[in-house]
């Protein structure tokens, strides 16, 4: 009998090794990538379902970006025994091999449609983005450096909208992802991660699951950041107003991002009125003007360039420049009352 | 596909083969064009030649390249290579180039734009040449703002260029250090060239044409390159530029008086000399501070005064009798003087610069000499006003206080092949 479990527990061992390398993640060997996003073996059963296998956690943020309302689910994956660390200025070192993954998707009659899947691998201390483009099927994805253009259609707030979905090329990636010209990861940092995460063990913070299985050597205190988010509505407008700002505009605009010439920062943390566009004058904002003197003109939404230029979908005008087709008329509204509601100052 | 690969193909026979193919002047409207042109520009490897292929290319979406190194972008010729993005759907530049050395670019037209037909952010090390940017229906406040925009580089070579119907600047050389525009033809834009925020720049043997301002070389607060100077405008020939300003409201060049040959604004050390300025209606030079254009600012580093200009040898003559006054600048002009005048100075100059007589020190005077004996001068003097209503108190013709010249002014540090 203990002959016959000592076998059972073999053949079960010899199974679970098998199984264990067969679903390793897998990183490509030169910083080109794989072609197919199945390739990484990142997930397990059908590759729609995004049922990540071992060693992949799904993550959240405090206050995403917007892109044109597309749902988005993250995941990240470290190899064995690695672990990522803060920097002092509260973004974090990942090392090399880390994957960090975007699936980008859209709902529409309760079917889920799932557009790309960006693909944020480093390699030798430098980071590298992969666009990975779904096929109709929903079976694979297929990488596409110069991007594309995929025809959506979902629901908001009970409305249909059918649009072209932009998947951006790789230099577009790196047009937010830029500082001083170093591509760098934008969400996964520590005030961004603050935030509990209904893992399928339990509902816990984010930063404290990362500690247990090792992902970050970090341990969370009440003082450790909490990146605010545009949706809270329990804080007052201006930090709202600041933190969308923050998460859809700063990754450009500020010192050493692509929109550092416009001198235009709209960082959280920008301390100076002026630069964060009260009264400010465009540099070279062209017809983005929209004959308007400022970028924030107080209590005049309708004499703003910014909120003119969040309001438009015509490319020559519209802002962010990349990344939106849609107008997001939510935040539009809350950038109007934010407006509105500010002090008089009177620009000239 | 099979169109992809075809589009690959050319690009590829042209690139490795003498032989061209024959492309026909049909229009080109494929999104296969544009995917296989991305394509071809994400797989740029450094130090390669990417040729375009003869023909009209209608383009929808931005073309990007970033970080790469000696890698060249090169048409056909600007009568043969055509890229048309007339129908823009994405993205608000033509091309949109970051991040790299040696970069250059060259014999093709590019047109319609929805924002700059050509932006370059960032290059170490650039040549445009050759090449026609331009926006096909006339002067419109919707046209695209630059022609040529390179920002926040160094080494930047513009030249034989032609660049019309911007809605702000044809060419524009912004926050860059070590800039040379030659030989170019600049025509109906708002700003025929304007070079900002620069520090070492040279401008010469430029044809600027019936734009509305011909030359302007200006220095802007709350940007991270400030207190651009140095700068040398010589052998331009500056004529007509009597166009109506079409520039959106809001942006700085908005604010120039059709009929303007060259302003100079807040800059320190331009030397000006050997210029035609012709037949300008409002001013033929203009040297003026940024207070004059009252707009506010916060930057305790920016330097809103100009300082060390030296006006020299320049042919400066006008056949117009009464300034342009659809501008404020304008009205103000024509206020005090109603005739077009040759030079202005608004007399604002910097206090920490003045000598106990309330002249500008050695090394930073206003020098204007040798422009002609019929010179049109004015001094608007305008520190001394609190209240614009008393311009015409203290306005002067005298021009003798400016009888002087220095040396030193270099514009570009290394030398241009």
């Amino acid at each position: 009998m203990l002959l016959r479990k000592t076998y059972i527990v073999l053949i079960f061992s010899i199974l679970l090794i098998a199984c264990k390398s067969h679903s390793e993640v897998q990183l490509p060997s030169n910083p080109k990538g794989f072609n197919l996003l199945s390739e990484y073996k990142l997930f397990e059963g059908l590759l729609s379902d995004l049922k990540p296998v071992k060693g992949v956690i799904p993550y959240d943020i405090n206050n995403p970006l917007f892109s044109d309302y597309a749902e988005k689910a993250r995941f990240i994956w470290m190899p064995e025994g690695k672990t990522a660390s803060p920097n002092e200025d509260g973004s974090i070192q990942y090392p090399d091999g880390t994957i960090l993954v975007k699936n980008f998707f859209f709902t529409h009659e309760n079917k889920r449609q799932i557009v790309e899947t960006r693909l944020l691998i480093k390699f030798k201390s430098k980071w590298e983005v992969y666009p990975y483009v779904w096929n109709k099927e929903q079976t694979d994805a297929e990488i596409k450096n110069a991007g594309a253009l995929v025809p959506v259609t979902f629901t908001h707030l009970k409305k249909e909208i059918s649009f072209k979905y932009s998947v951006p090329n790789k230099f577009q990636c790196k047009n937010c992802h830029n500082a001083d010209n170093v591509l760098l990861p934008i969400g996964p940092k520590i005030a961004q991660l603050n935030k509990l995460f209904p893992y399928n063990s339990g509902t816990i913070n984010q930063l404290d699951y990362w500690e247990e299985i090792g992902y970050l050597d970090y341990h969370r205190s009440p003082e450790t950041p909490i990146m605010t988010s545009w949706e809270n509505t329990n804080i007052n407008i201006e930090q709202r107003a600041k933190a969308y700002l923050d998460g859809n505009c700063a990754h450009c605009h500020n010192p050493k991002g692509s929109a550092s010439t416009s001198g235009l920062f709209l960082q959280f943390t920008e301390l100076n009125p002026m630069r964060w566009g009260i009264c400010k004058t465009p540099v070279a904002a062209g017809r983005g003007s929209g004959g308007k003197t400022f970028d924030i003109s107080p209590q005049h939404p309708e004499e703003s360039i910014l909120l003119y230029r969040m309001k438009s979908d015509d490319p020559g005008v519209m802002m962010p420049e990349i990344g939106r087709k849609l107008v997001h008329q939510e935040a539009v509204d809350l950038i109007y009352n934010w407006i509105k509601n500010m002090e008089e100052t009177p620009c000239n | 596909m099979k169109s992809t690969f075809f589009y690959i193909l050319i690009i590829v026979v042209v690139n490795f083969s003498a032989c061209k193919p024959k492309a026909g002047k049909d229009l080109l409207v494929s999104d296969d064009f544009q995917n296989a042109i991305q394509e071809r520009l994400v797989n740029a490897q450094d130090g390669e030649i990417i040729e375009l292929p003869e023909g009209n290319f209608q383009l929808t979406q931005t073309l990007f390249i970033e970080g790469v190194n000696n890698v060249t972008i090169k048409g056909q010729g600007i009568d043969k290579t055509f890229l048309s993005f007339k129908n823009q759907e994405e993205g608000s530049e033509g091309f949109n180039i970051s991040n790299v050395k040696n970069f250059s670019m060259s014999d093709f037209t590019i047109e319609d734009a929805k924002g700059d037909n050509i932006k370059i952010k960032s290059a170490d090390g650039l040549v445009l040449k050759n090449i026609n940017s331009r926006w096909t229906d006339g002067a419109k406040e919707s046209n695209g703002a630059y022609g040529l925009y390179p920002v926040e580089s160094k080494d930047v070579l513009v030249e034989d260029c032609e660049v019309s119907y911007a809605s702000d600047a044809g060419i524009y050389v912004g926050q860059s250090v070590n800039v040379v525009v030659r030989r170019c033809y600049t025509h109906h834009n708002v700003a025929g060239i304007e070079i900002e925020n620069c520090i070492n720049s040279d401008v010469y043997e430029n044809r600027t044409i019936n734009n509305t301002g011909g030359i302007l070389v200006f220095d802007l607060p709350d940007l991270p390159l400030s207190n651009g100077r140095n700068s040398r405008i010589f052998n331009n020939e500056i004529q007509e530029n009597n166009h109506k300003n079409f520039a959106p409201k809001g942006n700085i060049v908005a604010t120039v008086p059709p009929g303007t040959g060259i302003i100079v604004l807040a800059t320190d050390s331009v030397d000006i000399f050997n210029n035609k300025i012709i037949n300008q209606k409002s001013v033929g030079i203009a040297i003026a501070s940024y207070q004059l254009l009252q707009k506010p600012y916060n930057d305790s580093t920016y330097g809103p005064y100009s300082s060390a200009i030296s006006i020299r040898d320049n042919q400066i003559s006008t056949n117009k009798l009464i300034v342009d006054m659809s501008t404020d600048l304008g009205k103000l002009l024509f206020a005090v003087y109603r005739l077009p005048m040759d030079i202005i100075y608004d007399g604002i100059a910097d206090p920490n610069l003045l000598d106990d007589n309330g002249i500008l020190k050695d090394g930073h005077q206003i020098c204007i000499r040798n422009n002609g004996d019929q010179i049109k001068f004015g001094n608007l003097n305008a520190a001394k006003i609190d209240n614009l209503k008393d311009i015409l108190k203290y306005s002067s013709t005298d021009i003798t206080p400016f009888d002087c010249s220095f040396k030193g002014i270099t514009g570009k540090k290394t030398p241009i092949q």
